[in-house]
């Protein structure tokens, strides 16, 4: 097959946190066929040309969500954008932005974790419930109230979109806030006031200018943004009536 | 949930940058074409559609001193919040100075147009 015998460039963001000050670029040469990915591009100089990269991936379907990093400075998952869409140019790979670099392209993700468990990302049901109550029912309605926002698969992509968390990263963040969305529009949930406190706090919505990128980047088409957006609706109406409220809402 | 949240003061200025937000788009461009080109052009208006008397018996008017108000007031504060954000977003670390200006001085122009406003008398 004369398809096999094309040769990419690959430039890779490489750091070693051991030996070098700061990341640099290094350009690899890899052939490559028409159905191999970026990630199978990054997995063929891990086994022909330097064994020490580091990069993390799991699934190579788009559903584990740790594949993801800067291609030519976008944020994609590298196990779904395929090295033939750009071909003849060299592709650049990075570390995925806004986040501290671990290892060539793994970043350190215990800030997005920290975050996931702040937003309490269980339902908390509204009252006690014993069992012989049976199941709760859903009407299709209350379903597609929350359904949208579970598609998210954590790959942090839109972290590396949103220029408001590159220069704040104690922002919540899109994935974070449509998580917390998705509980809060549960009707089997009842936190929605817990869960404004940290809505509502410095840390919180109003981080977001709506630039939108990180929608535009989801793999999942979880739309972050929207949940974000809705949740900006939610707070001021929260900060301006609290006082009309009879637990005075959050402080 | 995280100990030590504050709450944010963001939905003040969000609020009247929404406002703000919402009257430019409704009014704005008819603002534009009536002061900036129907008036001055005679274009489907009357040159004197805006002249002093009329003028001033709108900013005499009650609706029309609202009106004037929010055109000055909210045009202001939702300018005020895109240019601070604008700021953050191209990397400029707008501290508490840029904050002063940007909403200072959609404040000031508040309270001045308020004065003017009433001012004029009813
Ligand atoms: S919201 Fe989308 S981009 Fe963000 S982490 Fe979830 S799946 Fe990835
Ligand atoms: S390897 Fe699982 S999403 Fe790419």
């Amino acid at each position: 097959m004369p398809d096999s015998q094309r040769i990419i460039e690959i430039e890779v963001l490489r750091y070693n946190p051991e030996s070098d000050k700061e990341p640099h670029l290094e350009v690899y040469k890899v052939p490559f066929s028409d159905d191999m990915s970026v990630l199978q591009g990054a997995q063929y100089i891990k086994d022909h040309f330097d064994g020490s990269l580091t990069f993390r991936w799991s699934c190579r379907m788009a559903i584990c969500g740790s594949c993801g990093m800067m291609i030519n400075g976008i944020p994609k998952l590298s196990c779904e954008t395929f090295l033939r869409d750009y071909f003849p140019n060299r592709i650049r790979i990075e570390a995925m932005a806004n986040f501290p670099i671990e290892k060539d392209l793994v970043v350190d993700l215990s800030g997005f974790i920290e975050k996931l468990e702040s937003i309490q990302p269980y339902i908390i049901p509204r009252e006690p419930r014993s069992l012989d109550q049976g199941e709760y029912i859903q009407s299709p309605e209350q379903f597609n109230a929350y359904i949208q926002f579970t598609s998210c698969i954590n790959c942090t992509l839109c972290y590396a979109a949103c220029p408001q968390f590159g220069l704040n990263p104690d922002f919540i963040g899109p994935a974070a806030i449509a998580l917390l969305h998705r509980y809060n529009m549960d009707s089997r949930d009842g936190a929605a006031a817990e869960r404004m406190e940290l809505v509502a706090a410095e840390e919180g919505v109003f981080n977001c200018s709506a630039v939108g990128y990180c929608s535009e980047v989801c793999p999942k088409h979880v739309d972050p943004a929207n949940a974000v957006n809705i949740n900006k609706t939610n707070a001021a109406k929260d900060y301006f009536l609290r006082f009309l409220s009879p637990k005075g809402g959050s402080k | 949930m995280k100990a030590g949240l504050k709450r944010s003061n963001a939905p003040i200025f969000w609020s009247l940058f929404g406002a703000g937000g919402m009257f430019s788009a409704l009014f704005g461009p008819v603002l534009v074409f009536i002061t900036g080109i129907a008036v001055p052009l005679s274009l489907m208006l009357p040159s004197e559609t805006m002249s002093y008397p009329k003028m001033l018996a709108f900013a005499q008017n009650f609706i029309g001193k609202g009106f004037i108000l929010a055109v000055i007031s909210l045009f202001l504060w939702f300018a005020a919040h895109r240019i601070f954000h604008s700021l953050h977003e191209i990397g400029i670390h707008a501290g508490l100075g840029a904050k002063l200006i940007c909403y200072g001085s959609a404040f000031v122009a508040t309270v001045v147009s308020a004065v003017v406003l009433l001012g004029l008398g009813f």
